[in-house]
């Protein structure tokens, strides 16, 4: 971090509306190259996500389905009614919260693993990072076919290797190969950031509570985990989000299949079985909502770690 | 290093979890290359080391079209959207980080909601936006929402380069009679090359791997991109599964990964931490 | 060449933040003037809103008769070296001197000339194709001149050019830029927070403190005549003593004795009607051993016992220390800005402790309670309320340079 006073006071200059005298040639010219610069930026997120979700929230309202276009009418909160009193919207939100708690929780413990080995390890700390970055980086429906074989019945490893059951055919199962196939994958990017928290941590602390008399596991929970905070939550956050969302690894392995579907893949399926445009966006506008409230209280978590405070402030 | 002498038992210990955390990492994507090696027999053998070695499932995969257009498409929109959302980004990340002016929290705020946002909610939406401007099932049909996502892991990294150069030297370069632009192509652009090319393997590693708009915005094989026309392989007859074939193109579709992972482990760290951490 | 006149510039953030207020200085062509001042005082502010880095919230900035207010730096023909230096990292040496020419599309083989020219006087010729991480400390320091001298501005601004440098290269870099600036003639502005630095340097310093301009004078001026407390502290090293003092029968009571009144100075304190209480400054050289001062000279001061609680030899000096009731009160807040300055406020060292300069023939033995001389024809006598220097009126003629 460099936060220098320069930086602050240029900041506190930004602030308009309150200056007296007239903005000099390189303060005008400065501000415009700044909206210049942001403009396409801007464009392109609001043309792709504020004005969808707009829209969303407008076919949401309507009977839409593809199947009958000339039956489109305006019906009100009726296709939020249909999907709150569905089961399948429940056992899809049910399913999602399950993988999310366990997937995050576990690849939280084994990213912290993960990070205080590729910390402390005395000799092939490149060779790990590489490894570790090769399930991050796999095209996931690629990993979700390998997982998907290696489970199935008289052709995969891990299914001979636990009596050649066939855990994809039952509902608990197949949500535990799910949330396998989920911690594999993203282990390493929790193990990546909590690394980069750990390298915050100065080994001068460590060095001056040893000379306290802590012991190794005192380091780590009373030095280590509170200095860390800030990267655990960020961590958290962007895992939990993007678990929420889990979509692909369901798609290969289950399709949706024994009640294993997410909300993601029931409104993938709303919209390409069903074609209920209607149906689909109500149920894109839940999970956006579902989203906004697990996101705010992280926020309210985070208090002054939320990330993006940081960048705010200069 | 705190562990300035080194016991043959530490470094056994040491070398214990390495070797764990490297097989646990390497065994799944082995296990694909293997059945991807497999005959049509052999496939159901579940050993981990085909008995009998093919090149046959690469070959049937690389001879018709169903796979080589789509891993064109996945070039093509991955390299465009690449460019497009690091041009964007530097842009953008250049002010964020330097520039005094109004709007720039709205920014930050919108890319980290963008940052965090069900690509499921847009899809429904997108969809019907897409059919309605005849964007559905082309190439700019991707593009634009690849851009969307790209921008603020790309923005967010970014800033967080551009951070690290001094800003002195900005001044300096003001002072030197560099207009805002020049200072920014002469002196800021060349010493954030580095980061550039950080975010853009990360960007296009991500439009690699979607899946979910690529299956969902794409109707053939003249934009569907490589992971979305796995789904759709099929087998010779409807009753028998591609597994040999499906298993090949997977591995097709990791390579690039795999190199990328290996020449540029360490920025890739760097720029997956710098901005979320930092940020 | 161009002189710069600052009249009434004021920098105010939008947060009411007022970081210089109401600066005014004329600048002569060819001068060397030093801002110099306690971190925060405003002086490096100053100097940006010199280059045009900053905007000026009020009054009138003119660069060579020109109003430079609303110019972008670029137009304001200066050239300016960072405390960081900030070269740039990309660009050999020769491409880091070349850059502001390349910019003004200058001809190529006008850039090669001139930073030729420039590498040579700096002796930078061997290390112009070098990047500057290849370099050491001092050669990017004059790297960073080197930029600056090609553009062959009107005026430099130099932002604490010396401070990255050890001490050692410092001085000797001190003495290159000021023979650089004489063989260059052209007007220079400097800022340092290290009052050597601009004594040694400066044509005239302007000595600021919490955006205030104090004083400007020549490092002589402000050595012998400081109009207040603050600068009278913050020039000379070690730094001028204070204590408290009480008119009385015109004599000054002070915890090293009655001090006696110069005939003009008691008129110049009953002019200035400040009451019976004042501080009173004597620089540590104006002390001395009791016993190796001339008799025709020990009239013109007192002399004292004291306890010597450190005695530190310097060769040609040895400075002893001893305690003293200063008797001064908290709350003189350019006392407390000075102490803050002298890092005193950190190291807990008391505002007690007086030292003395005294010759090396000096006997004088740590715990000793040895005789002392102060010469008060040299003294300062200042109003505790608003820390003016009282005794500069009794100075024939008027305040050498009073600040206006």
């Amino acid at each position: 971090m460099t936060a220098s006073t320069d930086t602050v006071t240029s900041d506190q200059t930004a602030k308009p509306g309150k200056r007296k005298a007239p903005l000099s040639e390189g303060a005008r010219a400065e501000r415009r190259l700044g909206w210049i610069l942001c403009a396409p930026a801007v464009i392109v997120m609001i043309a792709v996500t504020a004005y969808p979700v707009g829209y969303a929230i407008y076919l949401s309202l309507e009977r839409y389905n593809l199947e009958l276009p000339q039956a489109v009418k305006f019906i009100g909160f009726s296709n939020y009614a249909a999907v709150l009193s569905s089961p399948y919207w429940w056992q899809a939100l049910k399913v999602t919260l399950i993988i999310t708690v366990f997937s995050v929780a576990i690849s939280l413990v084994l990213g912290m693993l993960l990070a205080l080995l590729m910390h402390r390890t005395l000799f092939g700390r490149g060779t790990v990072r590489t490894a570790a970055l090769i399930p991050y980086g796999i095209v996931t429906v690629a990993a979700a076919y390998g997982w998907q074989y290696a489970w199935t019945p008289g052709q995969g490893y891990l299914s001979a290797a636990f009596n050649n059951s066939a855990p994809l055919t039952s509902e608990v199962k197949a949500i535990a190969v799910i949330i396998l196939a989920e911690i594999w994958k993203t282990t390493p990017f929790m193990g990546l950031l909590l690394l980069a928290g750990l390298s915050l941590v100065s080994e001068d602390l460590q060095k001056a509570a040893k000379v306290d008399g802590a012991t190794a596991w005192q380091r780590f929970t009373k030095i280590t985990l509170p200095l860390m905070k800030p990267a655990i939550l960020v961590a958290l956050l962007f895992r939990t989000l993007d678990s929420f969302r889990i979509f692909d690894n369901i798609y290969i392995l289950t399709d949706g299949a024994n009640g294993t579907g997410s909300v993601s893949i029931l409104g993938y399926d709303n919209l390409f079985n069903a074609l209920n445009l209607g149906i689909g966006s109500a149920i894109s506008i839940l999970i956006f909502i579902c989203v906004a409230i697990i996101a705010f209280v992280f926020i309210r978590l985070f208090g002054t770690a939320a990330p993006g405070t940081d960048i705010g402030k200069r | 290093m705190a562990a300035v002498t080194t016991t043959p038992r530490q470094k056994a210990g040491w070398g214990t979890a390495n070797f764990v955390v490297i097989a646990l990492a390497m065994i799944p994507v082995l296990w694909l290359a293997s059945l991807s090696f497999k005959t049509p027999a052999a496939v159901l053998d579940p050993s981990l080391i085909p008995s009998q070695w093919t090149l046959g499932n690469y070959s049937q995969i690389l001879k018709t079209s169903q796979f080589i257009r789509p891993l064109i498409n996945s070039i093509g929109i991955g390299l465009i959207a690449t460019l497009i959302a690091v041009l964007f980004a530097s842009m953008a990340a250049y002010a964020v980080a330097r520039l005094r002016f109004p709007g720039k929290g709205v920014l930050i705020g919108m890319s980290l909601l963008i940052a965090m946002f069900p690509a499921i909610a847009l899809v429904t939406p997108m969809f019907n936006i897409e059919r309605s401007l005849g964007l559905f099932n082309t190439w700019p049909g991707l593009i634009i929402p690849y851009v969307a996502f790209g921008l603020p892991l790309g923005i967010y990294t970014l800033s967080a380069f551009f951070r690290e150069i001094p800003w002195e030297l900005e001044k300096a370069a003001k002072v030197d009679g560099a207009t805002p632009f020049q200072a920014f192509t002469k002196v800021i652009a060349p010493l954030a090359a580095p980061g550039m090319v950080t975010t853009a393997i990360l960007v296009f590693m991500f439009c690699w791997n979607e899946f979910l708009f690529a299956i969902s915005f794409t109707s053939t094989i003249a934009s569907r991109t490589a992971p979305a026309s796995i789904a759709y392989f099929s087998g010779s007859s409807q009753f028998t599964v591609p597994t040999g074939p499906i298993a090949a193109a997977a591995v097709v579709i990791t390579i690039p990964i795999i190199i990328f992972v290996v020449f540029f482990q360490r920025r890739i760290v760097a720029g997956l931490t710098s901005g979320a951490v930092k940020g | 060449m161009a002189e710069i006149v600052l009249d009434n510039v004021t920098k105010r953030y939008p947060d009411g933040a007022l970081a210089v207020d109401k600066f005014s200085m004329d600048i002569a062509d060819g001068e060397f003037v030093i801002l110099v001042g306690p971190s925060g005082c405003g002086k490096s502010t100053t100097l940006n809103m010199i280059a045009g880095l900053e905007d000026i919230t009020e009054g009138e900035l003119r660069i060579a008769g020109r109003v430079v207010n609303n110019k972008s730096p670029k137009d304001r023909d200066i050239a300016m070296v960072f405390q960081s230096y900030a070269l740039y990292p990309h660009m050999t040496v020769r491409q880091n001197m070349g850059f502001a020419l390349k910019l003004a599309k200058t001809p190529q083989a006008t850039i090669d000339e001139k930073v030729n020219e420039a590498a040579r006087i700096l002796d930078l010729t061997q290390h112009l194709d070098r990047r500057p991480a290849n370099l050491s400390g001092g050669q990017r320091q004059r790297v960073a001149m080197g930029r600056a001298i090609v553009r062959d501005p009107a005026v430099f601004l130099m932002d604490e050019p010396l401070s990255n440098l050890d001490a050692k290269l410092r001085v000797q870099t001190r003495t290159e830029v000021s023979r650089l600036q004489r063989r260059l003639g052209t007007t220079m502005v400097y800022v340092t927070h290290d009052q050597t630095e601009a004594m040694t340097l400066g044509d005239r310093l302007a000595v600021m403190r919490t955006g205030l301009l104090q004083q400007i004078g020549s490092p002589h001026e402000l050595y012998e005549s400081p109009l207040n407390l603050f600068v009278a502290g913050f020039i000379g090293s070690p730094a001028m003593n204070f204590m408290a003092g009480t008119l009385a029968e015109g004599s000054l009571q002070t915890a090293i004795g009655n001090l006696p009144l110069t005939p003009a100075l008691r008129q110049a304190l009953e002019r200035a009607n400040v009451g019976r209480q004042v501080i009173v400054g004597i620089r540590p050289e104006n002390f001395e051993d009791a016993s190796l001062v001339k008799p025709e000279l020990r009239g013109h001061g007192v002399t004292f016992h004291a306890t010597i609680e450190v005695v530190e030899s310097m060769g040609s000096d040895v400075f002893v220390y001893f305690t003293q009731e200063s008797g001064l009160s908290a709350g003189v807040d350019q006392l407390a800005d000075l102490a803050e300055d002298s890092g005193k406020a950190d190291t807990g060292a008391s505002d007690e402790t007086v030292t003395a300069r005294l010759d090396a023939a000096t006997q004088i033995r740590e715990g000793e309670n040895a005789e002392l001389w102060a010469d008060v024809r040299t003294m300062h006598v200042f109003d505790p309320k608003s820390g003016q220097n009282l005794s500069l009126e009794t100075e024939t003629g008027t305040p050498a340079a009073a600040a206006t």
